[in-house]
């Protein structure tokens, strides 16, 4: 019995519980919501999807909340603040809701904390709010005794409208996996940056709004994008594991057609991480129908935001809830990291 | 300049599939890997047999295995198992008690990380250690020895791992480590298993592909005699995707021509004789002696024991080690654990119940899922072989 599993049999929250896996998923079901009334929305908490659907008038209003505790709060690509407000406005795009109409902001800063670093931090939510045209609209500031909190946290929620809601269970068999960038530039250079390792390189995350760039994609091919999730947490393998497991089907990803930074690569070897299990905060994995894969490469790749879009793999209808890997020699699973590789990086 | 020209986090550098592909490095080559599986099957279905079996003997050929998902480029008719190669998943039972019951008494334990969740039988060091006990993960003897010298208390390095580990942990005793300084081996000799686990009944070995890490040290020249006395051919490969099908193809002709030889399919990095001053370090501080592996079987010669002449930094020379308070029963569920099974080439993670149920990375029943050379973590993460 490891030190965690003692904790979660002495009753106390564990590390594990907030790491986006399944350990997280049952805290939520069995302690954090059990007693909360039913919602009776048509995209509620059940479906725990990456936001919402509030139904107004003929409108699908989708909402969406997220924390921010990342450690460092400064790294290299970007900051907490710019992360609170791309991390909202991407998970209302990835449910189709790329008009954001709406963020509240709301922090909560330890004693102490140097009002430089608070300033610099609203200035780069502002920047993000710009990029992704995304007004913040109300918000909440408590400040902690020194010591009661690190630093600072930065809750942001978001409120944002649909033509057509796109969920992350929708996957047929043969549609096309498309990713709208390269992969694991955030997990890498938050880590590398944590341990100290300068490999020399121009390590960046790539945190960033994307409802501009999801835009394009909806904009040519509508309703035949049948799914899409932003691979955060536990990476490209976790967002398509959960696709897979929720859609009912299985998913084939080709290696050679993933897009990886070379720096990204060569720090992952060092690391021993897989760039495919680490979380990303600037792209999205978009399921769309075969006739379409086409337009919607070029469309995203018309953006500035898209220039590295890929088409990685498809849907298939064997091995269900499972993702295979054709790393170009031969096929094996991808598996949804089962832990974290490392807490707070989001 | 518009807002997004400004973006932190552009895209950098350059941008490349993450596996194989344009940019793949020389030992991962897709159509060299494909003309050595279609070689591969060639000899296979030229051999008289249903099955061919091959078994490797290290944890870190296993990762290479399934991490590029080998087994699903190889013909039905091969049959490609992981022997007793993960260290950490021989060590006894009996062995982590003694550095539990070192940790409890009050010693500092230092040891690899892979051996922190091993169960022992009623608990293992890092339950000790939340326990209260001081046990620190290192990464080599000699840190071990930096963290004797700066403190006055005893420090036991529990020292496990095949002769790529034993000889830096003899290394570490020959040059002089301060007094409060011991050593609690628990390293294991490789030959001696595999001639043992070739000649169990119910396990097939046609051919084995030896650790080209090991060999960099004891040589291939090493594995002759084993070569002649099991019948069986050994062919020492490498790690990388080609390394592997290369050794494999080599192994298969040896197969087909009923060849008892051995060859070096690693000669980038091995050589006949191997590392004789290596050698020569390892030979001097320890000495084989009869003992258990875990869940496979008594064997002899294959437990490295520091010689009489360093018994002054043998823990169990230094302290009485007492594991009587730890004996007692453990997790019911060990006594369905099928490691030992597994590790003597019987049985697949997958013929055990347990696999991906009640045993899991996070959740361990066996030190095969404990330790990332132990076939069931591996096929854990990569899977075996997709049922396509």
């Amino acid at each position: 019995m490891s030190g965690d599993d003692e904790l979660e049999s002495a009753g106390v929250v564990t590390l594990e519980q907030g790491s986006g896996g399944k350990a997280m998923r049952n805290l939520v079901t069995d302690v954090l919501t059990a007693g909360f009334p039913d919602d009776a929305l048509p995209v509620g908490r059940d479906a725990m999807d990456d936001g919402a659907v509030v139904p107004v008038g003929d409108r699908n209003v989708v909402m969406t909340t997220d924390s921010h505790v990342v450690d460092p709060p400064f790294f290299p690509g970007g900051d907490i603040g710019r992360l609170a407000v791309s991390g909202t406005v991407n998970d209302l795009a990835v449910m189709g809701a790329t008009d954001v109409r709406a963020l509240s902001s709301a922090v909560v800063v330890e004693a102490g904390y140097p009002e430089s670093d608070l300033e610099r931090l609203s200035n780069s939510m502002a920047r993000a709010c710009r990029e992704a045209d995304a007004p913040v609209a109300t918000g909440d500031t408590k400040v902690m005794g020194n010591g009661d909190i690190d630093g600072v946290v930065l809750n942001t929620t978001g409120l944002g409208i649909a033509d057509h809601v796109v969920r992350d269970d929708g996957l047929s068999p043969n549609d096309v996996l498309v990713v709208t960038g390269a992969v694991g530039r955030h997990g890498v250079a938050l880590l590398a940056e944590r341990e100290g390792i300068d490999f020399g390189t121009t390590l960046a995350s790539d945190v960033r709004p994307i409802n501009g760039v999801i835009a394009e994609a909806l904009s040519v091919a509508g309703e035949n994008v049948t799914a899409m999730k932003d691979p955060t947490r536990m990476g490209l393998a976790g967002a398509a594991n959960e696709m897979a497991t929720k859609s009912g089907v299985g998913i084939e990803l080709r290696q050679d057609r993933i897009p990886v930074p070379t720096d990204v690569k060569g720090a992952s070897e060092m690391l021993g991480l897989n760039p495919l299990q680490i979380a990303n905060e600037g792209i999205a994995l978009l399921g769309v129908d075969p006739t379409v894969a086409e337009d919607v490469l070029d469309a995203l790749r018309s953006h500035p935001d898209g220039q590295d879009a890929a088409a990685i793999g498809k849907a298939i209808d064997d091995e269900h809830g499972r993702v295979l890997l054709d790393t170009g020699l031969g096929t094996r699973y991808l598996r949804e990291p089962a832990t974290e590789p490392a807490p707070r990086i989001c | 300049m518009s807002d997004r020209d400004r973006v932190p986090g552009g895209p950098t550098g350059d941008v490349t599939g993450s596996g194989a592909g344009e940019n793949a490095l020389e030992f991962r080559d897709p159509e060299k890997a494909n003309a050595l599986a279609e070689r591969a099957a060639e000899l296979v279905a030229a051999i008289d047999a249903e099955q061919v079996s091959v078994m490797h003997v290290c944890g870190s050929h296993e990762q290479s295995i399934a991490k590029f998902g080998l087994r699903s480029m190889l013909p039905d008719g091969l049959e490609l198992r992981m022997g007793p190669g993960c260290p950490v998943c021989v060590t006894d039972m009996p062995e982590v008690d003694e550095a539990v019951a070192l940790a409890k008494a009050g010693v500092t334990v230092t040891t690899y990380g892979d051996m922190l969740h091993v169960p022992g039988t009623s608990m293992s060091l890092s339950e000790a250690r939340d326990a209260g006990a001081d046990v620190r993960v290192v990464y080599s003897a000699a840190e071990a020895v930096e963290i004797a010298e700066k403190v006055d208390d005893e420090v036991v390095f529990f020292a496990t791992g095949f002769e790529t580990t034993a000889a830096p942990t003899a290394a570490v005793i020959t040059g002089g480590p301060p007094e409060n300084f011991s050593v609690l081996s628990a390293h294991k000799y490789v030959p001696p298993a595999m001639e043992v686990v070739a000649a169990m009944p119910d396990t097939e070995v046609d051919g084995f592909l030896a650790a080209g890490n090991a060999a960099t040290i004891t040589g291939w020249g090493l594995f002759e005699e084993l070569a002649e006395e099991t019948e069986t051919p050994i062919t020492v490969g490498g790690f990388e995707p080609l390394d592997i099908l290369a050794g494999l193809v080599a192994l298969l002709k040896d197969i087909r021509d009923g060849e008892r030889t051995v060859r070096n399919a690693y000669p980038r990095c091995v050589t006949e004789v191997g590392n004789e001053p290596a050698q020569e370090q390892l030979w001097e501080v320890f000495t084989t002696e009869s003992g258990e592996w875990r869940g496979i079987a008594h064997i002899p010669d294959a437990n490295l024991v520091l010689r009489d002449e360093y018994a002054d930094v043998s823990a169990r020379e230094r302290f009485d080690i007492d594991t009587e308070p730890l004996s007692g029963t453990g997790s019911s569920l060990v006594d369905d654990c099928i490691c030992g099974d597994i590790m003597a080439g019987r049985a697949n993670p997958t013929d055990c119940d347990m696999f991906g149920e009640e045993c899991t990375p996070e959740n361990p029943v066996g030190a095969c899922m404990v330790s990332s050379e132990g076939t069931c973590k591996i096929w854990h993460e990569y899977g075996g072989r997709p049922d396509l």
